[in-house]
């Protein structure tokens, strides 16, 4: 089977799939952070494969965003995990079915 | 010379009242300070009225005058004066002579009270009162002092306010006057309408001047009957004395300084003040009102010295004495004797004081008995009161000579048989003579002599600051014939400015011998009729008066002070409650069902409007916000607080809007 652009696009909507489903059904905040980078991941893979299989000779646009995309995703980790640590310490919970401040 | 005192004249009722609030502000315990304030205060009035009295001396005829605006109203301006005249100036030093005696004696007799310094307070307040209504220069600053000396009689009445006949004669008092007061006003209020002005003397525009006294015309009669009615209340004339003998509930000083000297005799100042006003268009000396004064002072004179005699209460013996005597001042002036009813007031003013101290000196001997038939002998026991007492006795009795009564008597009964207009006045004033000589003589002789009896075992004579003021008041009286004297009418030429002659041969005028010989006869009656009073006598106890034995019909008319007082329960009296009762059940029943029927009309549409409120408006509006209510508990499920459960729904939202796009597309 040749790899086609199909085939990328499948492979990354089954990653959002997936990364989607562990962000709403999952209750520890690490998991859900997880599932953030996890549609990250099928975003940049859609930019990988769209610039791959665009007309060509061109500049390497998409590999650039690809990159910027995961610094991005490092640093929001970082923060992100921060912020479980602190509601850790502030609630003594991770599960988010408790974090219900918010209700009405 | 002591022009001074004549631009301060408000200096002389100032002082007593200055002492007067400075003891009120002390407390129960300061009786010395109270004492001695009282007293310097008093010592400064007369010796204040004594400078005054001084250049009054000087000119016949004086007069000094001193107004001052009081306010503006409008266009018209209230004006008020001081006054001092001869009238006033020998009204001023008695006053203040025999208050300072009544003070100190006072020392004595309240010396075991418990409100002894309130007690000083009142005498101070009354004190200043009194000064102030005899120089007062204008009606209405006279009717102000009228009404305060009102006010001090009224608390010193009611002074033993625990006791309920004091508290009942005071209020029987106060309001007595009050009904004469009445008059007073509504004659000065038709003055003031009529002469546009209530002062005096205002250098030709006062009210007693000769054109303000052509401009009443007619109506002069009837402002000087009215006024006359407050002069009939003050000084216990019929038919408003009653309360005159009630009044001696008091503390015997005040019934000696009020009672007898001073406040009574205020009627009696204030006709001779305004005696202009009476005497208007005097056809020979006569006039309506002058009329009208002779027989009420001739009825008041004659009934009082005959219910005197039947009275057992050595008090109200001396105050039946006084309304007699002041029916007499009364008479006087109506005959046109101004200068003698005054000069008798002035004479009055001394030995009725005395008589009074004198029997407190005798009740306070007597450990508080007031009743005459239990005391007797107490001559040998109370030397000093025994004396003075006499002295006083044959003064009001009026024998001439040496005592200052007999003189001013005389010149009045002088000046009643010159009336042209009847002479029953003057035989029913002889009756008068024998019957106050009778029934003095009766009270010497129950008190003074014969055997001691139940209340006068323990009898002792008085401390000396009771005797002291006895004796200046005695030897004042007996001093005072001297100015009276007929032979030399200094004190006569002094009140009414004409000159002045001595005439040895005025000594020995018929008038003399015929009131020395009636008041021999009153005195041998009552010797004969009360000669066993004191003795005990198989056939007759003691406690049975004379007269009552001889005539009990008469006695117990007299003794009932001819049921006066009954009569008055059963009309003035009797109708005030039935207008009360009337009032009461109009209130109660009338206005009140009125009042009751409004209030419930309002109370029904307060029924009704709240029943408005309650299902229209507030439920409305209950509706409404219970709606919101619901509404917002239903958006608040929606809240859950839930991250997931907002994500999800982004996520639906998400897939629906590419499923609409795909669609579409």
């Amino acid at each position: 089977m040749t790899p086609t652009l199909q085939v990328f696009l499948i492979i990354s909507a089954t990653l959002f799939s997936i990364g989607l489903l562990a962000v709403l059904s999952r209750r520890h905040a690490i998991f859900i952070l997880i599932g953030i980078e996890i549609m990250l991941a099928a975003a940049n893979l859609n930019f990988i494969a769209f610039w791959r299989f665009g007309p060509q000779p061109q500049p390497p646009t998409g590999v650039m965003i690809a990159l910027f995309s995961i610094a991005i995703a490092a640093a929001e980790a970082a923060v992100g995990l921060a912020m479980v640590i602190a509601v850790y310490r502030h609630y003594h919970t991770t599960n988010v079915d408790q974090l219900d401040q918010l209700r009405g | 010379m002591n022009s001074w005192v004549l631009t301060c004249l408000w200096l002389i009722p100032a002082a007593p009242f200055a002492a007067s609030l400075i003891i009120l502000s002390l407390s129960k315990a300061r009786r010395k300070s109270a004492v001695a304030l009282a007293i310097i205060g008093e010592v400064l009035a007369l010796a204040l009225s004594i400078l005054a009295f001084m250049p009054t001396l000087q000119a016949t005829g004086f007069r000094a005058v001193q107004n001052f605006n009081w306010f503006t109203f409008g266009e018209h301006t209230l004006r008020l004066g001081f006054l001092l005249d001869p009238l006033a100036a020998a009204m001023l030093v008695m006053i203040a002579l025999v208050g300072l005696c009544i003070f100190v004696f006072s020392v004595g007799y309240m010396a075991d009270d418990k409100n002894f310094t309130r007690f000083f307070a009142y005498l101070s307040f009354f004190s200043g009162a009194m000064l102030g209504l005899v120089i007062a220069n204008s009606l209405l600053l006279l009717f102000i002092f009228w009404e305060l000396v009102g006010l001090a009689s009224y608390l010193l009445i009611g002074f033993w306010i625990e006791k309920p006949s004091a508290a009942a004669a005071a209020k029987k008092a106060f309001i007595t006057t009050r009904i004469g007061d009445m008059g007073f006003f509504l004659g000065m209020l038709w003055l003031y309408d009529c002469s546009g002005t209530l002062l005096f003397y205002d250098s030709g525009n006062g009210c007693l001047e000769s054109a303000g006294l052509a401009m009443l015309g007619a109506s002069a009669t009837f402002i000087a009957l009215l006024i006359f009615c407050g002069a009939v209340g003050k000084s216990g004339q019929f038919p408003l004395h009653v309360w005159l003998p009630d009044a001696m509930e008091g503390p015997t000083p005040v019934s000696a300084l009020i009672h007898a000297a001073t406040m009574v005799a205020a009627g009696v100042f204030l006709v001779a003040r305004v005696y202009p006003l009476f005497s208007v268009d005097a056809i020979n000396g006569v006039t309506p009102s002058l009329t009208v004064v002779v027989w009420i002072g001739v009825t008041t004179a004659l009934m009082a010295a005959l219910i005197a005699i039947a009275q057992e209460d050595i008090k109200r013996i001396l105050a039946y004495s006084t309304v007699s005597q002041l029916g007499l001042m009364m008479v006087s002036l109506g005959v046109g004797g101004v200068a003698a009813g005054i000069m008798h007031l002035l004479a009055h003013g001394f030995f009725k004081a005395l008589l009074f101290l004198g029997a407190g000196s005798v009740i306070h001997g007597c450990h508080g008995e007031q009743d005459i038939r239990k005391m007797g002998g107490l001559r040998r026991l109370m030397p000093v009161t025994f004396m003075t007492y006499a002295i006083g006795m044959l003064a009001l009795s009026g024998v001439p000579f040496s005592f200052s009564g007999g003189w001013t008597k005389e010149e009045i009964l002088h000046a009643t048989a010159q009336w042209p207009k009847s002479q029953a006045p003057y035989y029913l004033l002889l009756a008068g003579v024998v019957l106050t000589a009778l029934y003095m003589t009766r009270q010497m002789i129950y008190v003074f002599f014969g055997n001691g009896r139940s209340a006068s075992e323990r009898a002792h004579e008085s401390p000396r600051v009771m005797t002291m003021p006895l004796i200046v008041l005695a030897l004042c009286t007996i001093f005072f014939s001297v100015v009276l004297t007929s032979a030399w009418p200094w004190l006569h030429g002094y009140l009414t400015g004409e000159p002045v002659h001595i005439e040895i041969t005025r000594l020995v005028q018929p008038m003399l011998f015929v009131s020395l010989a009636l008041v021999s006869a009153g005195v041998v009656i009552g010797v004969w009729m009360y000669r066993k009073a004191g003795v005990q006598d198989r056939d007759r106890p003691a406690e049975i008066d004379p007269l009552e034995y001889a005539q009990p019909g008469v006695f117990e008319f007299l003794a009932n002070k001819m049921w006066i007082d009954d009569l008055y329960d059963h009309t003035v009296i009797a109708f005030s409650w039935m207008a009360a009762r009337l009032s009461d059940w109009m209130d109660r029943y009338f206005w009140d069902g009125l009042v009751r029927g409004f209030g419930g009309v309002g109370q029904l549409f307060g029924i009704l409007t709240a029943s408005v409120d309650e299902r229209g408006i507030n439920a409305g509006v209950d509706e409404t916000t219970a709606g919101a209510r619901g509404l917002g508990r239903l958006m608040s499920g929606a809240h859950s607080g839930q991250i997931q459960t907002y994500l999800g729904a982004v996520a639906i939202g998400m897939l629906a809007l590419l499923l609409l796009y795909a669609w579409l597309a």
